[in-house]
């Protein structure tokens, strides 16, 4: 990091100062922006760094103060005992069972519902738009003891895989949002009409006019619904703790919070726990951080 | 009328022709397509609004007792001592907790904002808090504020403050949950400034350095100002979340001590599955639904004066 360097690195497209004659005033040799962020780099990290250095001590350095910064003994044995005293690769298995499922029904089920709210007149429609938009502006908390009831119900009378205690009830009633229509509907409305238009006139039925025409326009759309959805799915936490009391079929978040409640004064194990709960979706999301990162920009330019 | 020429044209038997123009009608394949998601929405989405609302009506429906009781619920909220103090915890915490979260948002995207060595780790880290779920941020915390084992109380020993009980204290627990909150929020803040800041136009920070304007005057009269409808989604989104803070508070003082950090959505969640008052905890559910509405529609009233459309 060179005095000659640090002007020329800085590219056109950035709003550096670098063109500015204040930028002249500054003799250092690098930008004082890093005073900003390094700290704020440290504050931003240090938890995630703590928390591994924690799950490798053995108990006395975990529980010694002053707190032991660089454990003497590595301890991988907390990891094993972590896993003897909770099954994770179980909340493991069901968060991603849960996600992936959700994130496909709610493709589906609203790429549809989008295309025909977009683009099909029929009797209903603007009143069903207009309940779905409707229950957008609830918070969850309004409808949680209904869903709670029906849940229950379906399971007892209509299909105990989408009951209480059982993983499909944290699918079903996700299985669809009312954001992921109105999200694709305005999506599908900016698109031409000539295309589909052109293939009704060469014979092909709508369905296949949405699949071949459309869907392929709105990959980057549904992407973003994808990561959106996904991430909700794999952090909700109160819905499964009501609707699920059972440790096999909880989810990561909720096994976690129950692992929590029962070992928490013993740090080092809860922190191997956490670890093993947190690094899957680290992978994932630093695997795909461009389209989360894209969906979370692209809902809040949306909303403004 | 269409269909009636084509009919009287073809030969073919009427009824398939019939059945293929009902197949390809916009009225059936409306309905096909709608039907399956409006039905989870409807089922989950819309009868419990409705259903709810009957419930804070009623005594309780888990016991089976569904008996009328008028306005006895909302009668009981106004005066649940309870209620009043999860009403102030909440304010309290959202008040701090959305221009927190806002100004650290900001201030690391305008930092951030630039192409400078080290700034994809930079990105990388504030990203990183988007990935961890509120659970495992709560015991992390809980963990660094440890009041006797924690790192924080050990920085504090070493720059001479004395040590603190943190989450077993009432009168910080409420703050040590606005800073986990704001940790775990700074991520989703920072991608929004800076997806905002890629549209501030680097032509108008030129002709404002024309101008004579230093970078602290171009930022606040030329930046911020362009910035202004992403802050007033940040600050409807973050409230809308603030108010229904649970998850931290469940994991990490349950509503303690002395009540401390009993906020709306944790006392609703105790009346209703803790202790299946169904009756009472929809009151306060849609009392906290009264709350948001009146919250966010003061915010976009006040933000509509505010914002800044370049359009």
């Amino acid at each position: 990091m060179t005095a000659t360097s640090a002007p020329a690195r800085s590219g056109p497209r950035t709003a550096d100062q670098h063109s500015h004659p204040h930028a002249r005033r500054s003799r250092l040799p690098f930008s004082p922006w890093h005073f900003v962020l390094i700290p704020a780099t440290v504050v931003l990290l240090f938890p995630f760094l703590w928390l591994v250095v924690t799950s490798l001590e053995t108990d006395p350095e975990a529980l010694h103060f002053p707190p032991i910064l660089i454990p003497h003994t590595i301890r991988f044995a907390n990891y094993s005992d972590a896993l003897a005293a909770a099954p994770f690769v179980r909340f493991f298995i069901n968060s991603a069972v849960v996600a992936v499922t959700t994130v496909l029904c709610n493709l589906v089920l609203c790429t549809l519902a989008g295309y025909a709210f977009a683009r099909f007149r029929f009797l209903g429609r603007t009143a069903l738009f207009a309940v779905i938009m409707a229950t957008l502006m609830v918070p969850f908390q309004v409808t949680m003891i209904p869903q709670f009831i029906i849940t229950k119900w379906l399971g007892v009378h209509v299909l105990a895989a989408v009951g209480i205690n059982h993983i499909g009830a944290l699918i079903l009633p996700n299985a669809a949002t009312a954001f992921g229509i109105f999200f694709l509907r305005q999506f599908f409305r900016t698109l031409p009409l000539e295309y589909e238009e052109s293939a009704r006139v060469d014979g092909a039925s709508r369905l296949t006019v949405l699949i071949r025409i459309v869907l392929p326009l709105a990959t980057p759309c549904l992407a973003t619904l994808a990561a959106l959805t996904f991430l909700d799915s794999w952090n909700n936490f109160l819905w499964p703790l009501i609707a699920v009391t059972s440790t096999n079929q909880m989810t990561l978040p909720l096994g976690l919070a129950t692992f929590q409640g029962a070992h928490n004064t013993e740090w080092t194990l809860l922190m191997a726990g956490n670890v093993m709960s947190l690094v899957p979706m680290l992978i994932v999301f630093f695997i795909a951080q461009r389209y989360f990162v894209r969906s979370v920009a692209a809902t809040g330019l949306a909303g403004t | 009328m269409a269909a009636s020429v084509a009919r009287a044209g073809v030969r073919r038997p009427a009824r398939s022709t019939v059945m293929r123009r009902v197949l390809d009608s916009e009225q059936f394949n409306g309905w096909a397509f709608v039907t399956p998601g409006v039905a989870v929405i409807l089922l989950f989405g819309a009868v419990p609004i409705v259903w709810s609302a009957v419930l804070s009506f009623q005594k309780s429906a888990l016991a089976g007792d569904s008996s009328s009781v008028g306005l006895a619920n909302y009668r009981q909220l106004a005066h649940d001592p309870v209620v009043g103090e999860a009403i102030q915890h909440t304010l309290i915490y959202t008040a701090l907790f959305v221009p927190g979260t806002m100004l650290a948002g900001l201030l690391l995207a305008v930092a951030m904002n630039r192409k400078i060595r080290g700034i994809t780790i930079y990105r990388t880290a504030a990203y990183a808090t988007m990935a961890i779920s509120t659970i495992s941020e709560a015991i992390v915390f809980i963990w660094l504020f440890d009041p006797s084992y924690g790192i924080v109380n050990y920085a504090f020993s070493k720059v001479g403050l004395p040590q603190q009980q943190f989450l077993n204290s009432p009168s910080e627990a409420l703050y040590v949950i606005v800073a986990m909150t704001i940790w775990g929020w700074t991520g989703f803040a920072v991608v929004v400034y800076l997806a905002a800041l890629q549209g501030v136009p680097q032509s108008l920070l030129e002709a404002a350095a024309i101008d004579g304007a230093g970078p602290w005057r171009a930022f606040r009269k030329v930046t911020l100002p362009l910035l202004s409808p992403a802050s007033l989604f940040l600050a409807v989104w973050l409230t809308i979340n603030a108010l229904q803070l649970f998850d931290e508070v469940y994991l990490s003082t349950q509503g303690g001590p002395l009540n401390a950090t009993t906020v709306l959505v944790y006392y609703l969640y105790d009346q209703a599955f803790q202790q299946f008052n169904f009756g009472y905890a929809s009151a306060i559910a849609y009392f906290l639904f009264l709350i948001i509405l009146v919250v966010t529609a003061v915010q976009f009233w006040v933000g509509r004066r505010v914002t800044f459309y370049r359009s």
